[in-house]
């Protein structure tokens, strides 16, 4: 059984979906126990990562995801929470991953939120077993993750950020696999089989 | 710079798609999410979905026809056609979309913009455009271009972005249906005037329309119907003519 974290960040129904058209059984849940019992953990979450720091704490659920030993995925806001730090309200994040999220200048050309379809690069897990160089994925964001030890993919936009990151058992994807068309739904499906 | 995008739209009237014809291996081109479905198999990097129906029964059907398009759908969808409420895009949010449309409404009430961007995103609100040029001025229209305001398309949509629209989809009303291309200096300024997302709507008779309002007209995707119902082309050998002039797309 799949856990998707239930913290009121966002609407999950297109990760569920997802899930369904891969054929695994997951459940919506912030009770502790059925987290410490999943076989894998996703933190979903659109919006704001002060906000989504707010609502994990007020669950409690940092302490039960520190912990947590089987592959846990965090997914766009979910990940950035799983970093130090995120300039977005000033949020002390989870720190499982070495890196603090800032937020993207804007320039001349270069639209914030990055949003749209970018090419993932120098991908080095086996979260992208299968995913050739250079896929692209679904991209909406105004906050990034800089290149770090835990980075494990990178994309540009137009100075290259972190994709992707991983810590022990800890996994993070800027991008939305779950939108992500055919090379999100193996992204997805190599996680269901770490 | 993300990949330009092409995005399909699909006309549907109580529950079926309206326009689509001629679609070899497709079993039925009239149901939204097998054409959708095959859109995404081509290629497309989205998909807009425009309710054209009347009455609030079939406003029902839509909802439950959004429902099946995100169980099967993998790619990113837009739903929109008389989203008038914050309940109407809620409704439409809790079924699955990604993204809704307002256009006629948020003319007459701006603040419709403001509550549903603040209320679930900047990513999840597409505020479509009509305008035509009257005496030298871009003025923005409503219902299909049937009624002109007293609004000029920049400072139009100079105010939709700071009211938290997250992208615009701009139609020339004089440009739409004639398959003559798009007016691209008009929407070059308007890329400029904006730092959201410009998706260029109505006009494209083919390939090279497209291919100016992607460099030409800065546009960051392109949003086309007839051209791809009519079967002149596919989503994928479109995109691969783009690829061939130095357009970044996803193949």
């Amino acid at each position: 059984m799949i856990a998707v974290i239930d913290y009121n960040m966002g609407n999950i129904c297109s990760l569920g979906n997802a899930l369904q058209r891969l054929g695994v059984e997951w459940q919506l849940t912030s009770d502790h126990n059925e987290i410490r019992k999943a076989s894998h953990v996703i933190l979903p979450g659109v919006g704001n990562a002060a906000e989504a720091m707010e609502n994990l704490r007020r669950l409690q659920l940092p302490e039960v995801i520190w912990r947590l030993r089987r592959p846990v995925l965090g997914i766009c806001v979910g990940m950035q929470v799983m970093c130090r730090h995120s300039e977005e309200g000033d949020a002390e994040c989870m720190g499982i991953f070495d890196a603090k999220v800032r937020r993207f200048k804007e320039m001349p050309g270069v639209k914030v939120p990055h949003m749209g379809w970018s090419r993932i690069a120098n991908l080095d897990s086996k979260l992208f077993k299968d995913i050739p160089r250079g896929s692209y994925v679904y991209f909406v964001h105004s906050y990034y993750a800089p290149l770090c030890p835990d980075t494990i993919a990178t994309a540009r936009h137009p100075e290259m950020f972190s994709a992707a990151l991983k810590y022990e058992n800890f996994y993070g994807c800027q991008f939305h696999p779950e939108k992500s068309g055919d090379v999100g739904e193996k992204i997805l499906s190599n996680f269901i089989n770490l | 710079m993300p990949a330009k995008r092409i995005i399909p739209c699909l006309d549907v009237k109580n529950g079926r798609t309206v326009k689509g014809i001629n679609f070899e291996g497709l079993a039925d081109v009239g149901d939204p999410v097998e054409l959708g479905a095959r859109y995404t198999a081509e290629g497309a990097d989205e998909l807009v979905y425009l309710d054209i129906s009347a009455s609030k029964e079939e406003r029902s059907t839509f909802t439950d026809l959004v429902r099946r398009i995100a169980e099967r759908i993998n790619i990113p969808f837009t739903v929109g056609g008389g989203i008038s409420s914050v309940d109407d895009a809620a409704r439409l949010l809790d079924a699955g979309a990604d993204k809704i449309t307002v256009n006629s409404a948020a003319v007459a009430n701006p603040d419709l913009i403001t509550e549903i961007a603040s209320r679930y995103g900047r990513q999840f609100v597409v505020v479509a455009i009509d305008a035509k040029k009257v005496d030298g001025v871009w003025r923005v229209t409503t219902h299909g271009g049937s009624r002109l305001t007293d609004r000029e398309l920049f400072s139009w949509a100079k105010e939709v972005e700071q009211r938290g629209a997250g992208e615009i989809m701009f139609t020339s009303m004089d440009h739409d249906g004639t398959r003559n291309g798009y007016p691209c200096n008009t929407f070059a300024r308007l890329c400029s005037e904006v730092s959201i997302p410009v998706i260029a709507s109505g006009g494209a008779g083919s390939a090279e329309d497209i291919a100016n309002v992607l460099t030409d007209g800065c546009a960051d995707a392109a949003l086309a119907a007839s051209i791809f119902h009519y079967g002149d082309t596919t989503v994928n050998s479109l995109k691969r003519e783009l690829s061939d002039k130095g357009i970044e797309v996803r193949l």
